[in-house]
């Protein structure tokens, strides 16, 4: 029987009762109207009545369940304004803390979409570089991939992929560019992660038997679905990139995407298909290599195996080494090669972001128990007020138990809202934050599912928080003693203690997130501002290639169209931008001597580059049209710093390896100013300013694939003019084409994204925690004021100074909140060197850092304090004394 | 005379007894107990159901609906078996009892 229909049955059974004392009171005489009262009267209170008959019922336990639900419920719904406090603030943090979780799932927990996931090592190399800083190198070269593959055959596969490149390509013509991801992959990856085919055949081993015999491409199933609509007759359709045409002969089934989390692939093509000197060129790192064992061969074992072929090799390799300094050829190779699990994928987003997305879910973790102390808070207010009715429930049998779970009922269903909540706002906060990893021209691309991994994880974590700021009210409340309780106990005073106590981890929460936040947002900010040395504003980098090399003077005849575009003021020539993060570096030698242990630069660039971009020239002669590399070059103040210190530079020749082992000597003609080359982080390293005009020895001009024009705008907006560049480039000559362009100053911005995201997300997570602590601040001290309004009352009126009333409100309460900072500094200084690589020019020594969370916390204090101080420096003696 | 209020725990104990004659309502039981009484015993309303819808739960009487002398819906109890067992002991039980008190009271003649 349901609750429903038994409380029907009572009153139904109650109701006889009342009609047949009637009845019986008539049938003695009484008149009607008096029968009736006289009945009800001697019945008594109805009410009381059935409360204490439905005691004694038994229940079904689900129907007990469903009971005690609805009563949680019914208390939730009494207090409208603190449940909804408790359950906005909890939703808040339940959400960062679940966006956090998708992040870091997508990026570096989530297992791969393929078979045995755990049977499957990504290789990379670690140790020291020139420059004496730690590097891990997760590339490899093809020929080393290749000897790597045969020493391990048969008892493990060897796996490759290249880097997935962002490629222009055209289903038709060239004037329907469009974009897509496209990797170079071991054939064999498919057969051997166990993925099928949506559509067509898949690659296998004999599409890798020939270089350059299998122009065959297959596409992942999301590009399929968002590109052709999940057309199968995609399948024989042809696209071309660059000069190679390919023909698509399967989609793949399933949500893999590629081994890299942060980049998806959209089209896999054959390793055979890279370029031959790719294949053959044992300095090319391009490739990331995984193992994947068979069933029972060691993985040590097969280390070793890897690690000499390794070692071999580039002892081979540094052999032929034009330039390099004897004293690092000794032990050379300085790096380790490693195995590592890669389970979840190996990509240079997980290396750049993992501690990053790790600190933010650390921070969003604090958040949320700031939060948890505040529902606490009120459902410890709620529980003992609630004391007499527990006290009656104990007194007429209900066991301990019961009553706990009547209580953490409620915090059940503040828990359960606020998670709903929470999970609206990951699932549009997620996405956002990874919107902002990359620049929004090449954004990182998560499989951000709403799957069970986030269900399983949401109901873990509403479960965790629910014992968190649930269990303490209901073992408090239930642990009543009855006889205190219904006489109007003494319970504040040890509530005042729990609540001072969670007043203090508030605070330390608090603490940890502000220096953080501090911390981090100090970090960005330096970064910022670091000087570039150039002048970025209104500057295009715009990258071309020609399909085959074109003699430096094609590229010179372009640049000189495109200046006399309208709205351009200036074009220069260079290699590539600057900032991209592409670099070319050398070792150089002096006097006849040998490399220098440090590496220096190169940047190719036209004459009038320096000038446009607005690096100084500090001495000497600026690159003249008839320079030529190798021959003259302008050197920075760091190349002089590092290597000609006391020297004069000018006119100086310093020496770089050449093809056949000689020295090539190159004249310093002038010196410029330190500017930023492939970074913003690291100091500003030697570098040579050459001529982009190369000859080879016997005088002849190098013809160039690829440069980059710097464009300088008249004005600001380029909206138009990018799609003008793109045609000119086209129309100059058939062969040129436009790969990309960027403004200069997204790809300055681009070295700064990282610390943006985290200053932005840990200032959002400052004010919060911030906003917490204040109205968890708030409501101790107007509950102490509200406990102690007697006391209060009575010292006014016997003529105690305002002031020493206002101590003994908010003296320990502000004590307390002291206590946590200085605990929660105390923790962040002990998490410190976890954030470490995060932070660019700020020390946790400073004491600013330090002291910023006590300040920020006694200020919120302070704050909080005024009101309930108000209220008890101006209570009516009186007014107080009468209401007891 | 007086009406008296039932010591705790001879309530259940005058319900049993009552039950003994045969299925009853609520109302019919408080009204046998009062009347076998001479009206010296009153059964409180707010005491009377809790016990009874106690009993069921013991599982020593149990409930259904069926139509009063005057044809209306009542909810009648009957004694089951395992309450006439536990009636006969609680019967020993007040037995002893009140002969103990009774002893007490009026202590064996002949000593004073």
């Amino acid at each position: 029987m349901s609750p429903e229909e038994r409380d029907k049955e009572l009153e139904a059974e109650l109701q006889f009762h009342l009609d047949e004392e009637a009845e019986r009171r008539r049938e003695q005489g009484a008149p009607d109207a008096d029968a009736r009262k006289a009945a009800q009267r001697s019945l008594g209170n109805l009410l009381q009545i059935k409360e204490a008959t439905r005691v004694q019922w038994t229940w079904h336990p689900l129907d007990q369940w469903k009971l005690d639900i609805a009563h949680g419920w019914r208390q939730l719904a009494k207090n409208k304004v603190a449940s909804c406090a408790a359950i906005l603030s909890l939703a808040l943090g339940i959400g960062a803390v679940m966006s956090a979780f998708r992040l870091v799932d997508a990026l570096l927990w989530r297992p791969l979409p393929i078979v045995e996931p755990d049977r499957f090592y990504a290789i990379t190399r670690e140790g020291v570089g020139p420059s004496g800083q730690f590097r891990i190198s997760e590339s490899s070269s093809y020929p080393l991939f290749r000897e790597m593959r045969e020493a391990v055959a048969g008892r493990a596969e060897f796996l490759a992929v290249s880097y997935a490149e962002h490629a222009d390509l055209t289903y038709q013509t060239d004037a329907e560019m469009e974009k897509a991801y496209r990797q170079y992959v071991s054939s064999r990856l498919f057969a051997s992660f166990g993925l099928r085919a949506a559509a067509g055949r898949l690659l296998t081993d004999s599409d890798d038997r020939q270089p350059g015999a299998a122009p065959y491409a297959v596409l992942s199933n999301q590009y399929w679905r968002t590109r052709f609509g999940a057309d199968p007759a995609v399948v024989g359709r042809r696209f071309r990139i660059a000069q190679t045409e390919w023909e698509v002969i399967g989609v793949l089934e399933g949500p893999f995407t590629g081994t890299e989390p942060g980049t998806m692939t959209d089209i896999f093509v054959p390793m055979s298909m890279a370029s031959p000197n790719s294949l053959e060129n044992a300095n090319s790192f391009w490739l990331r290599t995984f193992l994947r064992p068979a069933a029972g061969a060691s993985v040590p074992a097969l280390y070793e195996q890897l690690n000499a072929i390794y070692i071999h090799h580039e002892r081979e390799r540094a052999r032929h080494f034009l330039d390099f300094p004897k004293e690092l050829l000794a032990n050379f190779p300085t790096d380790q090669l490693r195995v590592h699990p890669a389970a979840a994928g190996a990509s240079t987003l997980q290396s750049d972001h993992r501690t990053a997305l790790l600190a933010l879910g650390a921070l969003a973790g604090l958040v949320l128990l700031a939060a948890c102390v505040n529902a606490g808070n009120l459902m410890l207010a709620r529980a003992l007020s609630r004391s007499r009715e527990m006290a009656l429930r104990i007194s007429i049998g209900a066991s301990r138990t019961r009553l706990i779970r009547l209580v953490l009922l409620e915090s059940v269903w503040i828990a359960t809202i606020a998670a709903l909540l929470g999970g609206v706002i990951a699932w549009q906060a997620a996405p956002a934050v990874a919107a902002q990893i990359n620049p929004a021209s090449d954004p990182a691309r998560l499989y951000l599912p709403a799957d069970w991994r986030l269900f399983a994880f949401g109901a873990a974590l509403t479960a965790a928080i629910t014992g968190i700021f649930g269990l303490l009210p209901a073992l408090r409340a239930s642990g009543i003693q009855p006889s205190g309780a219904l006489k109007g106990g003494d319970e504040s005073h040890r509530r005042g203690h729990i609540l001072h106590a969670m007043i203090a981890a508030q605070a330390a929460f608090c603490a940890v997130v502000l220096l953080a936040g501090a911390l981090l947002g100090a970090s960005h900010k330096k970064l910022a501002s670091q000087p570039t040395g150039f002048r970025p504003d209104r500057l295009l980098a715009v990258e071309a290639v020609a399909k085959s090399p074109q003699p430096p003077v094609y590229w010179s005849q372009l640049a000189e169209r495109i200046r006399t575009m309208p709205g351009v003021r200036s074009v220069e020539i260079s290699e590539w931008p600057l900032l991209s993060g592409e670099m070319s570096n050398r070792f150089v030698a002096f006097d006849g001597g040998p490399p220098v242990r440090t590496l220096t630069y190169f940047y190719r660039v036209s004459p009038g580059w320096r000038d446009s971009m607005g690096i100084a020239l500090l001495r000497g002669q600026d690159l003249q049209v008839s320079d030529t590399f190798p021959h003259t070059a302008l050197v920075n103040e760091a190349f002089v710093r590092t290597y000609l210190a006391g020297r004069e530079p000018l006119d100086l020749r310093f020496t770089i390896g050449g093809k056949d082992g000689q020295r090539i000597p190159i004249r310093i003609a002038g010196i410029t100013a330190d500017a930023r080359y492939n970074n913003m982080r690291e100091p500003v390293p030697p570098i040579v300013y050459a001529p982009f005009l190369g000859v080879d020895q016997a005088g002849l001009e190098q013809p160039m694939r690829r440069a980059t024009l710097n464009v300088r705008l008249a004005q600001e907006e380029d909206g138009g003019l990018a799609a003008g560049l793109r045609r000119e480039v086209s129309r100059f000559r058939a062969d040129f084409r436009v790969t990309n362009i960027r403004t200069q100053q997204e790809l300055i911005s681009m070295h700064t994204l990282r610390e943006r995201l985290l200053a932005i997300l840990s200032l959002f997570f400052s004010l919060t925690s911030m906003l917490l602590a204040a109205v968890g601040l708030y409501g101790v001290l107007d509950y102490s004021v509200l406990q102690r309004r007697r006391e209060i009352g009575i010292r006014l009126a016997l003529g105690a100074p305002a002031l020493r009333v206002t101590r003994g409100v908010a003296g320990r309460t502000l004590a307390m909140t002291a206590c946590g900072a200085a605990a929660g500094t105390a923790t962040g200084w002990a998490g410190y060197r976890y954030l470490g690589s995060l932070l660019y020019g700020v020390r946790l020594g400073d004491w600013m850092y330090l002291s910023l969370p006590a300040a920020v916390l006694l200020l919120l204090a302070v704050a909080a304090a005024i009101g309930p101080v108000l209220r008890a420096v101006r209570l009516d003696p009186l007014q107080t004394l009468r209401a007891e | 005379m007086p009406k008296l209020e039932l010591l705790q725990g001879t309530l259940d104990l005058l319900i049993l007894r009552t039950l003994l004659w045969g299925p009853a309502h609520g109302h019919a039981i408080a009204l046998h107990i009062q009347q076998t009484s001479d009206d010296v015993l009153h059964v409180e309303t707010g005491s009377l159901y809790p016990a009874l819808h106690r009993l069921e739960r013991q599982k020593w009487v149990a409930a259904e609906w069926g139509r009063s002398g005057k044809g209306k819906r009542a909810r009648f109890y009957s004694l089951t078996v395992e309450g006439r067992r536990q009636f006969a002991h609680e019967q020993t039980r007040w037995e002893q009892l009140s002969a103990a008190i009774g002893r007490v009271l009026r202590p064996v003649e002949g000593r004073s």
